[in-house]
C-alpha cells in the first residue's frame, strides 16, 4: 500500500509540476502586460508574482497548492467524502465564492534538538480596495482596526513581529518565519503618499495602541530606509526605498498583553478553531515565542486582474523538552497548550494541522497518534518535507472522543548541533568604555557553492562607527563587498545604516569588523537603568541560499531522471533571512547618585539660607525695653503678691 | 531552593561526585563535552597554547597547551544579550574534581529550571589562569598578551558576573571568598555582600583571607584580628596578581570572585549539596539583576566579611603621607626662588653666577643626567632579565628561572653602584643649587607617581608611600652618609618586597625561616615577571620603570658632591 501511494504521489507531483508550469507561463504573460515590474525572480510562483527576493513565501504558496491537490486524491481513493471547501488558488474561477476567506493551520515540527516547534498561521484574504475614496465600512473577517490603519495611513505592506527569545539556528534549523528578538516593524507606503515620515510616526503610535506595545518609541533615531534588504513581498511595482521604513526595538519585552490584542484580530478570537490552543501561560512557558502580523496585497486569482489584501497572522513557539518533559520525551497538544481541539473555526474555509514527519518515515524517531492517512509534501526552505495532515473541517478527525489530542512519543533526543547552510552571530569585542569593535560572523556551510548575502546593520548614533575600519575577511583574505550603502548617523537624529552585498565563499566564515567609539550622552538621555547597557538591534542577513534539494543531484529518488539534470529554478535556491543576536553595549555612565547627593546638599544649603533670610524678612523687630532695675523688679513681685497691678 | 528537596537529584549529584573522586584531571575533554551535552547544554571548546618567557617553577610549566570546555545553558526566551559565568579550573595534578563535579551537577539542575533570564556559561578551564586568560581573550576577541587561542564558537552576550569555584579537598569545612584581582582590582562590594548573606542564610562558615570573623570588635584581640585580616588584604592587593581565576574577569568590567572550599579541620562539615544551594541562591540573585552591579563600592578594604573600610576612610591616610612630599617640594621651591642668602660672615653658599634659574646648559645637564641614567637603569632592569636568560644559563650553573631572578637582582644592585655623579664630568662640582633642583623634581615625581598608583591600587601606593616618603623627605647630601645609605637601602623597593614576604607569612600565621623567606622572595620576583608577561599585570613595569628610577634619584642626591 505504501509503495503504491508513493508512486501515485510521484505521478501526481509530476502532473502538478506540469500544470504549474503552464499556469506560470500564462501568468508571466499577464504580468508583463499589466505590471511594469522590472525584476521578477520567481516567475513560476503563483501568488507573489512580484517578489524580488522572497522565495520563502512563494514556497509556502506552492505548498498550499501541493496540499490541495494531493490531499483530495487519497481521500477519493479511500472513498471518503471530500469537503467542498473553496481553495483560493486551485478552485476554478467560475465557482461563486465570498469576497473574503479565512484559513488556519498549525505546523508541528519535532526539532533536531528534541524540542517541539509549533507554528500557527492564520490567513485572511479580502478582495477589497482600501485605498479608494469612499471608506470601507463593512468588515466581516478582516479586523476593522487594521483595515482602518491601512486606509488611513496609505499602507501598501505592513510587517510587524514581536519576539521573545532568540531563534537557535544551530539547534533548531531555520524557522518558517524569521524574526529578531524584540519588536520589528517594516512598512511600505503607497507611492502617492507625500509626508512619509509624519505618517510613519502616526502609524507607529496607532500600532502601539493596537498591539499594546511600546512601538511609540520608534522615532527617527531608530528608523532606517534600507535600500536593498527589504523588498515588497506582495504585488506592487514600487521599489523606491523612500516609501519604506524599517525599525526594530530590541528591548521590547513580549508578553500576554501583546498576545491578547493579537488574538482579538482573529475572526474566531480564541473561542474556536486552532486559536483555542493559544493559552498565554503555556505559550510563554517556552524557549521561544514569536508572533507576527503581515499585511500585503496579493493576486486574487491566477490572472492577477484583481488584487486582494492578505492578512497573515503567525505565531511560532518552541517548547522545551527538558523543562516540562520530566525526562519523558512525550508530547501532546494537551501537554503543550493544556487544551485539545474539538472543532475548526466555523468561518474558516480550511483548518489543518501539519506534522513534519520527514525524518520519521518509518517511525524511527517518534510515534504519532492518532494516525492519519493524509500526507502532504512541500518544499520548505529548500528541503522537501513530508507532513501528516489532520483536517479539522472533517468530523472524522476528531474521532469518537470528539476531541483531537495529538500525541507524539519521541524515541531519541539530544542530537549534536546542526550545521545550517547559513547562520550568523555577532558580538562586541574589546574592553573598556572608550572604544569597541563589532564583529559579525557569517557562516556559509555549503560544501561547494558560494552565494551572496545582503547584510543590513542599523547601529544607534551613540556608537560612533569608524567606517574606515570596516573590514570583511573570508578565509583569511580580504573580501571586497560588491555593494555598500552607508548612511552616516547624525547625533540624536538618525542611526547609522550599513548595507553590504558580500559573497560568501563555500565552507567558510566571513567576518565583518567595525570599530566604534562610545559616545557620552547628555544626562537626560540615559535610560532609567543606564548600567544595564544600551541595545543595538540585530543585523539582518538576507540571502538566496542554494537549496538542499538541488544539492543532491546524485539522489534522484521520487523524480524521473529526465527532470533532474539541470537544477530547476524553483528549487535551486531559496530565500533565507537570518537575524543575529542583538548587542548589549555599556556606555560610559556617570554616577547618578552624585546628582542626587548634589541635590540633597543644595537643598540643605538652600533651606538653611532661604529659611534664615525668610525669617529675617518676615519677622517684625521691636525694640526691647531695657530690663527694669532690681528695685523695680522686687517692687513688682511684692505688688503681685498683694494683688496690685505692677508698675 | 530545590536542590536539597528532590532526593533523586541529590542522589544523582552524590553519585556523580563519588565517580569524580577518581582523578579525572588532565582534562578529559571528550568526557566533559559528552556529559555537558547530555545535560542539555550547548558545548564548545577552545584550544590554546602559550610558551612562557621562562619556566614557571612553582607550577612546573613552560610550554602550555590546553583546552577549555564550556557549555552554555540558554535561558528560555532570552535574546542572548547577558550571561553569567560559573567556572572551575581543572588542571593536571590539581585536585579540583569536586568543583568540576559540583559544576556539572549544578548545570543539570539549572537546566531544568525555567526562571533563567540570562544565559549561564559553565566553564572548565585548563591550566587555571592561563586557560582563563585564553578564554576571556577569545570571548572578547582581544589579544593583550600574545597568546595563541582558537576563536570561540558560542557566546552569550555581555557577561554580567562570574564566580570561580575551587574545592581543593573532599572535606570542606568553610568557604573562603577571594576578591583581589589583577592589578589590585576588586569586584563590586555587593558581590561580597551577596556571598555573605547567603552564607548566613544557609549556615555555612565563611571566611575572608582564611580568617573567620570575630564578634568581639571592641576587645584588643578582636581588633588586632581584624587588622590582621585587613593587612592581608592590603598585601594581596598590593601584589597586583590575580589571587584566583576570577581576577582576570575584572579587566573586562565583569564582577567576579573566587569561592574556595577550605578544609580547616573543624568539626563542622559542609557537603557539596550545601555549597550547591549556596551557588544556586547566588546565581538566582545575579540572574535577577536588572543592571550590572554598580550601586556599591569598588574601592574598599575588608577587615572582616561583614565590615569594610571605604575609600573615604583610607584615602586620607595616604593623603597625609603625600602631603609631606608636597610640603617638602614647596619648601624646596621657596628655598630655590629666594635670592641667595648671605651667611653671617658674608660668604655666599652658592656661587652668584649660577643664580636661581637655569641659565646654562650645564645646569640642565646636571639635572637631566641622573634622570636619564636612572631611567636607563630601570629599562635595563625591565628588559635584561628575560633577554639574557639564555646567556646566563650558558655561563652559570643555574636554571632559567634562577637566571632571570638573579639577573634582575644583579641589575638592581648594579644600579646602586653606577657612578651617578656624571654631572661632575660635565660641570665640575655638584652644587647646592643642583641637588635642590634635583630633589624638587624627584619629590614631585614621587608624589605624582604615588598618587596615581594609589588611585589604581591603593595598597601598593600606600606601601610604597610608607617606605619611600620618609626617605624622600629627609635625604640630603649633608646627612651622615653610611647610616643614611643603610636606611635608604633598607627602604628601597626590593627590600620592601623582602620584608613584605616575611610580613605576609607572619600574617598568615605561617612564619618561615630566613632561608625559606629568601627562596620565597626569589620566587615572588619570578612570579611578578610572569604575571606581567602572562596576564598583563602592571606591578613589575611600574616598579622597574618608574619607582626604582625614582628611588635612584634619592640615592643620587645622597651621594651628591
Amino acid at each position: 500500500m505504501a509503495a503504491h501511494r508513493c508512486s501515485f504521489s510521484a505521478v501526481l507531483f509530476a502532473l502538478w509540476g506540469l500544470s504549474l508550469l503552464t499556469v506560470a507561463r500564462g501568468q508571466e504573460a499577464t504580468l508583463e502586460g499589466n505590471d511594469r515590474t522590472a525584476v521578477v525572480d520567481n516567475p513560476e510562483s503563483v501568488a507573489g508574482a512580484a517578489e524580488q527576493a522572497a522565495g520563502q513565501p512563494a514556497a509556502e504558496d506552492r505548498r498550499w497548492e501541493a496540499t490541495a491537490v494531493e490531499e483530495v486524491s487519497p481521500t477519493e481513493a479511500g472513498g471518503g467524502s471530500d469537503s467542498p471547501a473553496p481553495k483560493p488558488a486551485a478552485s476554478p474561477p467560475s465557482v461563486p465564492r465570498p469576497k473574503d476567506d479565512f484559513q488556519e493551520e498549525l505546523v508541528i515540527r519535532p526539532l533536531h534538538s528534541g524540542d517541539i516547534y509549533t507554528s500557527f498561521q492564520f490567513r485572511t484574504l479580502w478582495e477589497t480596495d482600501f485605498t479608494r475614496e469612499n471608506k470601507v465600512s463593512h468588515y466581516r473577517l478582516f479586523p476593522k482596526s487594521l483595515g482602518q490603519v491601512i486606509s488611513k495611513f496609505s499602507v501598501r505592506e505592513l510587517h510587524i513581529s514581536f519576539t521573545q527569545g532568540y531563534w537557535r539556528t544551530m539547534q533548531w534549523g531555520q524557522p518558517y518565519l524569521p524574526s529578531p528578538p524584540g519588536a520589528e516593524l517594516w512598512v511600505w507606503f503607497q507611492d502617492s503618499l507625500t509626508d512619509v515620515d509624519g505618517t510613519w510616526k502616526e502609524l507607529t503610535n496607532v500600532l502601539s495602541g493596537i498591539f499594546c506595545a511600546s512601538l511609540n518609541f520608534i522615532d527617527s533615531t531608530n528608523t532606517v530606509q534600507p535600500s536593498a534588504s527589504f523588498k515588497p513581498l506582495g504585488i506592487g511595482n514600487v521599489t523606491d526605498h523612500r516609501f519604506l521604513r524599517y525599525a526594530t526595538l530590541p528591548r521590547e519585552i513580549v508578553c500576554t498583553e501583546n498576545l491578547t490584542p493579537w488574538k482579538k484580530l482573529l475572526p474566531c478570537g480564541s473561542k474556536a478553531g486552532l486559536a483555542v490552543l493559544l493559552k498565554s501561560e503555556k505559550l510563554f512557558h517556552s524557549s521561544f515565542h514569536s508572533q507576527a502580523v503581515h499585511i500585503r496585497p496579493v493576486c486574487k486569482d491566477d490572472q492577477c486582474k484583481t488584487t486582494s489584501w492578505e492578512l497573515r497572522q503567525t505565531l511560532n513557539v518552541v517548547f522545551d523538552l527538558h523543562n516540562s518533559g520530566q525526562g519523558k520525551n512525550e508530547w501532546s497538544l494537551f501537554k503543550m497548550f493544556s487544551r485539545t481541539l474539538t472543532e475548526a473555526c466555523p468561518v474558516a474555509s480550511s483548518s489543518k494541522i501539519y506534522i513534519d514527519i520527514t525524518d520519521n518515515s518509518q517511525g524511527e524517531q517518534f510515534e504519532l497518534s492518532p494516525a492519519t492517512p493524509l500526507l502532504s509534501q512541500a518544499v520548505v526552505l529548500g528541503d522537501r518535507r513530508t507532513f501528516s495532515v489532520y483536517d479539522l473541517t472533517q468530523q472524522i478527525t476528531f474521532g469518537t472522543m470528539r476531541s483531537l489530542n495529538l500525541l507524539i512519543r519521541g524515541k531519541s533526543s539530544q542530537g549534536d548541533m546542526l550545521r545550517p547552510l547559513l547562520h550568523a552571530e555577532r558580538y562586541v569585542a574589546g574592553y573598556g568604555l572608550q572604544t569597541g569593535e563589532i564583529h559579525t560572523l557569517m557562516y556559509n556551510n555549503h560544501p561547494y557553492r558560494s552565494f551572496p548575502v545582503l547584510l543590513l546593520d542599523s547601529v544607534p548614533w551613540y556608537l560612533r562607527l569608524y567606517i574606515h575600519t570596516l573590514t570583511v575577511t573570508s578565509k583569511g583574505k580580504d573580501n571586497k563587498p560588491s555593494y555598500i550603502h552607508y548612511q552616516p548617523s547624525k547625533d540624536r537624529v538618525r542611526p547609522h545604516l550599513l548595507e553590504m552585498l558580500v559573497q560568501l565563499p563555500p565552507n567558510s566564515v566571513t567576518e565583518v569588523t567595525l570599530q566604534f567609539e562610545r559616545a557620552l550622552l547628555k544626562w537626560t538621555e540615559y535610560t532609567p537603568d543606564p548600567n544595564h547597557g544600551f541595545y543595538v538591534g540585530s543585523s539582518v542577513i538576507s540571502s538566496l541560499v542554494p537549496s538542499i534539494v538541488a544539492m543532491d543531484t546524485n539522489n534522484s529518488r521520487e523524480r524521473p531522471l529526465f527532470s533532474s539534470f539541470f537544477p530547476s529554478k524553483e528549487e535551486s535556491s531559496y530565500f533565507v533571512r537570518v537575524y543575529t543576536e542583538p548587542l548589549l553595549v555599556n556606555l560610559p555612565t556617570p554616577d547618578f547618585s552624585m546628582p542626587y547627593n548634589v541635590i540633597c546638599l543644595t537643598c540643605t544649603v538652600v533651606a538653611v539660607g532661604y529659611g534664615s533670610l525668610y525669617n529675617l524678612l518676615t519677622r517684625s523687630f521691636q525694640i526691647e525695653e531695657p530690663s527694669p532695675g532690681l528695685a523695680k523688679r522686687i517692687a513688682n513681685i511684692i505688688r503681685k503678691m498683694r494683688g496690685v497691678p505692677p508698675l | 531552593m530545590g536542590l536539597l528537596s528532590d532526593p533523586n537529584r541529590r542522589r544523582a549529584l552524590i553519585s556523580l561526585l563519588t565517580r569524580l573522586n577518581t582523578p579525572i584531571c588532565g582534562m578529559p575533554v571528550e568526557w566533559l563535552m559528552k556529559t555537558m551535552q547530555a545535560k542539555g547544554l550547548e558545548v564548545f571548546t577552545q584550544r590554546f597554547s602559550r610558551t612562557l618567557p621562562f619556566p614557571d617553577e612553582n607550577k612546573e610549566r613552560y610550554m602550555v597547551r590546553g583546552t577549555n570546555v564550556y557549555g552554555i545553558l540558554r535561558a528560555p526566551r532570552a535574546p542572548r544579550t547577558e550571561a553569567l559565568v560559573l567556572s572551575a579550573p581543572c588542571s593536571p595534578g590539581d585536585n579540583n574534581n569536586q568543583a568540576v563535579g559540583l559544576l556539572l551537577g549544578l548545570a543539570e539542575y539549572f537546566r531544568n529550571q525555567i526562571y533563567w533570564a540570562k544565559d549561564i556559561i559553565f566553564l572548565v578551564n585548563e591550566h587555571d589562569l592561563i586557560g582563563m586568560q585564553a578564554w576571556l581573550e577569545g570571548y572578547h576577541h582581544t589579544n593583550t598578551t600574545g597568546m595563541d587561542w582558537s576563536p570561540l564558537q558560542g557566546r552569550g552576550g555581555s557577561i554580567q558576573a562570574a564566580l570561580s569555584l575551587e574545592l581543593s579537598s573532599d572535606i570542606i569545612t568553610s568557604l573562603d571568598l577571594v576578591l583581589e584581582g589583577l592589578n589590585g582590582q576588586l569586584p563590586n562590594l555587593d558581590l561580597a555582600n551577596l556571598f555573605y548573606a547567603f552564607c548566613q542564610k544557609i549556615g555555612v562558615l565563611c571566611t575572608i583571607q582564611g580568617k573567620l570573623q570575630r564578634n568581639d570588635w571592641d576587645s584588643v584581640s578582636g581588633y588586632s584580628h581584624a587588622v590582621q585580616t585587613m593587612m592581608l588584604m592590603v598585601m594581596k592587593q598590593a601584589s597586583g596578581r590575580p589571587w584566583g581565576d576570577h581576577g582576570l574577569f575584572l579587566r573586562y568590567h565583569i564582577e567576579a570572585a573566587t569561592i574556595k572550599g577550605v578544609n580547616s579541620f573543624r568539626q563542622y562539615k559542609t557537603d557539596a549539596t550545601t555549597i550547591g544551594r549556596l551557588l544556586e541562591g547566588m546565581y538566582r540573585k545575579l540572574n535577577n539583576l536588572l543592571e550590572r552591579l554598580h550601586q556599591s563600592y569598588f574601592f574598599y578594604l575588608m577587615p572582616s566579611l561583614s565590615h569594610f573600610v571605604s575609600i573615604g576612610y583610607y584615602m586620607p591616610a595616604f593623603g597625609l603621607l603625600a602631603v609631606i612630599l608636597l610640603l617638602r617640594a614647596l619648601d624646596l621651591w621657596v628655598q630655590l626662588s629666594t635670592p641667595p642668602q648671605r651667611t653671617e660672615d658674608g660668604v655666599t653658599d652658592i656661587e652668584p653666577v649660577r643664580g636661581t634659574h637655569f641659565k646654562t646648559v650645564a645646569d640642565l645637564l646636571s639635572l637631566l643626567t641622573p634622570l636619564v641614567i636612572s631611567h636607563l637603569t630601570g629599562v635595563a632592569l625591565y628588559m635584561l632579565p628575560i633577554r639574557f636568560q639564555e646567556m646566563a644559563v650558558e655561563h652559570f650553573p643555574v636554571s632559567e628561572t634562577e637566571a632571570v631572578v638573579l639577573t634582575a637582582i644583579a641589575v638592581y644592585t648594579a644600579g646602586l653602584a653606577l657612578p651617578h655623579n656624571t654631572h661632575r664630568l660635565l660641570s665640575g662640582e655638584g652644587t647646592e643649587q643642583g641637588w635642590r633642583v634635583l630633589k624638587l623634581v624627584a619629590v614631585l615625581y614621587l608624589a605624582v607617581l604615588l598618587g596615581c598608583t594609589a588611585l589604581i591600587n591603593f595598597s601598593l601606593g600606600f606601601i610604597l608611600a610608607l617606605t619611600l616618603v620618609p626617605v624622600a623627605a629627609f635625604v640630603t647630601p649633608h646627612v651622615p652618609k653610611v647610616l643614611s645609605a643603610f636606611i635608604l637601602v633598607i627602604l628601597s623597593p626590593a627590600c620592601t618586597l623582602l620584608f613584605s614576604v616575611f610580613f605576609f607569612q607572619e600574617l598568615q600565621e605561617m612564619p618561615i625561616s630566613f632561608q625559606d623567606g629568601w627562596l620565597l622572595f626569589l620566587s615572588v620576583i619570578s612570579q611578578g615577571i610572569l604575571d606581567h608577561s602572562l596576564y598583563g599585570s602592571l606591578v613589575y613595569p611600574l616598579i622597574t620603570l618608574l619607582v626604582y628610577p625614582c628611588w635612584l634619584l634619592f640615592w643620587n642626591i645622597l651621594f651628591w658632591n
